[in-house]
């Protein structure tokens, strides 16, 4: 078999790497500071060569996510979207980074926390929104929910419910590229709960012995609902499980969202050119409950509060200011256009139909079968 | 036509489909290299490649998995189980994903996939190795299930199966890939899905039969027509979905029925077409429907034990008895 030698880990993952673990008490002012100092340092490194458009379109959509998961919430509270609903607020950069560096028609799968995937990969915030509030208008028809979201002609392949369960089947839409000879490559996101799981270490497996053109990103967000990695997992670098696979794999600070787009550019060259996979720990944070229902007592307001001041959009907005690449003007603008964008989606969804009861019997089978009738 | 095996038949299908469709592969553990652990899918490494035959990794989970994750692009996987007792490490990505995609996506994912392998019972491998999981299988909409249980129905299903656009579950019985049928030569031969097959017509007792019980309930039929009971002897060959009229006009026609399977009685199949047979034919049943079914214990390796959980003939004639009043 042949061999290949790791990335080496970004040098940024590795001072990230000290900020786990339950915080009792808020950090002191003077090293927040400084954190926030070095991350900002390192993220304005990382504008070198990006235009002015690719950078405020990032920023964009991050606003977007955290727009729409607002409202979601919003609407979640007063009844209009039922069932289970798991807000990306915190999360934002990891899905808009990682997208921006992929085609079109590149595939994404992920688990159920995904309206920001969606979002990300161009569905709009009319088809995610009608979708939660359960209307034929939605993505899905109304039949899949808040985790189950598809958009064929964006290859957006869900939005998976089983925690791990979308690594296997990313591991597949891989295989199908290299089996057609095509260049696309796969981007499969999970919680780092799913690390735990048969699926992610049979997949990787497979993904390297065959070579197989997917990029495995872990979204490591420190809690599998309200477990902490330190309560579940023996080994916590979890990049490092990459090791067992003789897989390729990144480190990457997931509240800088240039620095998961370069991890990911990295990996989506390796995918195109060779084949080969990679493995990309994201360490990120959400600031919301696992679900809208969470008690949220197994974690301080402190430690909430410190990965709070590390908000991806704020320390994007931030630094894009500083650089004079927005001024407070266009970013207010931004802010309106987006949350009239958003407030259009809410209307959308509650204006539309139900789906018609007939649908629940459609959809079941692509070649259905009336018993016997072929006699 | 030609006099072959049911393994014979099920290769030819395989080779026959992977000529025809390059988006048809296999996979599965031995299926290469090996020539399947119980040679199904032997000399189509030879003649495919291992692009196209691929062996796996022992990770049920994982190539199945794949496997939907290939067909929701375009790919028509056929993938092996060495047997369908490890299915069993797979039923995550059989159910919650295969199942449910073209459902929970809107219409957008069908999975045009074949799980495939030999299942029901086989000889003295104890209860790991050995049972009958059909029912679970059926219990789910968005798969299909079909248990051929004669050559010529094991090639023709089987190609329908690869060309349906929907996951289909296609359990082989572990004893009979050896047993012998006339199969029609044409390529493209098929039998659709879905449909009922009476393999014996019969006017006094209607016997449901299905994969290794319908040799054993023919045999059954040959005996008791000597008593002179006529038994007609259907053989859904697709669970689900079942074709139920084929049985209810049998029922209406001979006002007896046996049901036959080597599956736990508890939830069976058979439980199902009973129940159905209580809502659309009760009124024309003479007698009880009666139930023959593997016993309700995990299987045996004591080869004398293992006779006592299969249902055989003298079951089987005991129950058309009963049925008929004849004792």
């Amino acid at each position: 078999m042949s061999k290949q030698a790791a990335e080496p880990r970004s040098r940024a993952g590795a001072e990230e790497k000290s900020a786990t673990g339950v915080i009792e008490a808020p950090p002191d002012p003077e090293t927040l500071k400084r954190d926030q100092a070095a991350a900002k340092e390192r993220q304005k490194d990382r504008l070198s060569g990006l235009d002015k458009e690719t950078l405020i379109g990032l920023y964009r959509q991050m606003l977007l996510i955290r727009r729409f998961e607002e409202k979601s919430a919003e609407a979640y509270s007063s009844g209009k979207i039922g069932g289970f609903c798991h807000l990306y607020i915190g999360q934002e950069a990891v899905a808009v980074g990682a997208i921006s560096a992929i085609r079109k028609d590149d595939y994404v799968l992920t688990s159920y926390r995904e309206h920001g995937h969606a979002i990300a990969k161009g569905m709009s915030c009319d088809s995610v929104m009608a979708e939660l509030f359960g209307k034929v208008t939605g993505c899905s028809k109304g039949k899949g929910g808040s985790m189950h979201m598809f958009d064929k002609e964006l290859n957006f392949l869900g939005g998976h419910g089983i925690v791990g369960g979308q690594i296997p089947l990313a591991t597949g839409t891989a295989f199908a590229s290299k089996y057609k000879g095509t260049d696309q490559v796969t981007l499969c996101f999970f919680g780092e709960a799913a690390v735990n799981q048969g699926a992610f270490h049979e997949s990787l497996n497979m993904a390297q012995l065959w070579k197989l053109p997917c990029i495995y990103i872990c979204e490591n967000n420190q809690y599998g609902m309200g477990t902490s990695l330190e309560r579940a997992m023996s080994l916590r670098d979890i990049a490092q499980k990459a090791c067992a696979y003789e897989m390729a794999s990144e480190f990457v600070d997931g509240m800088d969202v240039l620095a998961v787009r370069e991890a990911v550019q990295r990996a989506v060259e390796r995918g195109r050119k060779s084949y080969f996979p990679t493995l990309i720990e994201v360490r990120t944070y959400r600031f919301m409950g696992h679900s809208m229902s969470d008690p949220g007592n197994y974690r301080t307001r402190a430690e909430i509060e410190k990965y709070q001041e590390r908000d991806p959009i704020k320390l994007f907005s931030t630094t894009l200011l500083e650089e004079k690449i927005v001024d407070e003007k266009l970013l207010a603008k931004m802010d309106e256009e987006i949350r009239e964008e958003v407030e259009r989606s809410v209307k959308f969804a509650d204006e539309s139909p139900l789906p018609p009861p007939e649908d629940l019997f459609t959809d079941v089978y692509a070649n259905p079968i009336t018993p016997g009738r072929a006699k | 036509m030609a006099t072959i095996t049911i393994r014979e038949a099920l290769n030819q299908a395989l080779r026959e489909e992977l000529s025809r469709d390059q988006n048809v592969f296999l996979m599965g553990e031995e299926v290469a290299a090996y020539d399947g652990a119980y040679k199904v899918t032997k000399g189509l490494l030879a003649e495919f490649g291992d692009k196209r035959v691929i062996d796996t990794p022992i990770t049920e989970l994982g190539f199945a998995g794949l496997g939907v994750g290939a067909a929701m692009v375009g790919l028509r996987p056929v993938v092996e189980f060495m047997t369908f007792n490890f299915s069993i490490l797979a039923t995550d990505q059989i159910i919650n994903s295969a199942a449910k995609m073209l459902y929970m996506s809107g219409g957008q994912f069908n999975i045009p996939i074949v799980f495939r392998g030999p299942s029901g019972s086989a000889f003295q491998v104890s209860s790991q190795h050995s049972q009958a999981i059909e029912s679970w299988y059926a219990l789910f909409p968005g798969l299909k299930v079909v248990m051929p249980s004669t050559a010529a129905d094991a090639k023709g299903l089987l190609k329908s199966a690869i060309r349906d656009d929907d996951p289909v579950i296609f359990m082989e019985q572990e004893r009979m890939y050896g047993a012998k049928g006339e199969v029609p030569e044409d390529p493209d031969f098929t039998i659709p899905l879905g449909v009922a097959d009476i393999k014996r017509e019969g006017t006094d007792v209607t016997i449901v039969a299905r994969s290794l019980m319908v040799p054993i309930a023919l045999k059954a039929a040959e005996a008791l027509e000597k008593d002179g009971v006529s038994c007609e002897v259907i053989d859904p060959r697709t669970i689900r979905p079942l074709d139920i009229d084929t049985i209810i006009e049998s029922v209406k026609k001979t006002n007896r029925i046996v049901l036959a399977e080597e599956s736990h009685p508890v939830c069976s199949v058979n439980a199902e077409i009973s129940a159905q047979i209580m809502e659309h034919a009760f009124d024309y049943l003479d007698a009880p429907v009666k139930r023959v079914s593997g016993a309700d214990v995990p299987m045996p390796y004591a080869k004398n034990l293992e006779q006592l959980a299969v249902p055989d003939v003298q079951q089987i004639i005991a129950a058309v008895r009963e049925v008929a009043y004849l004792d």
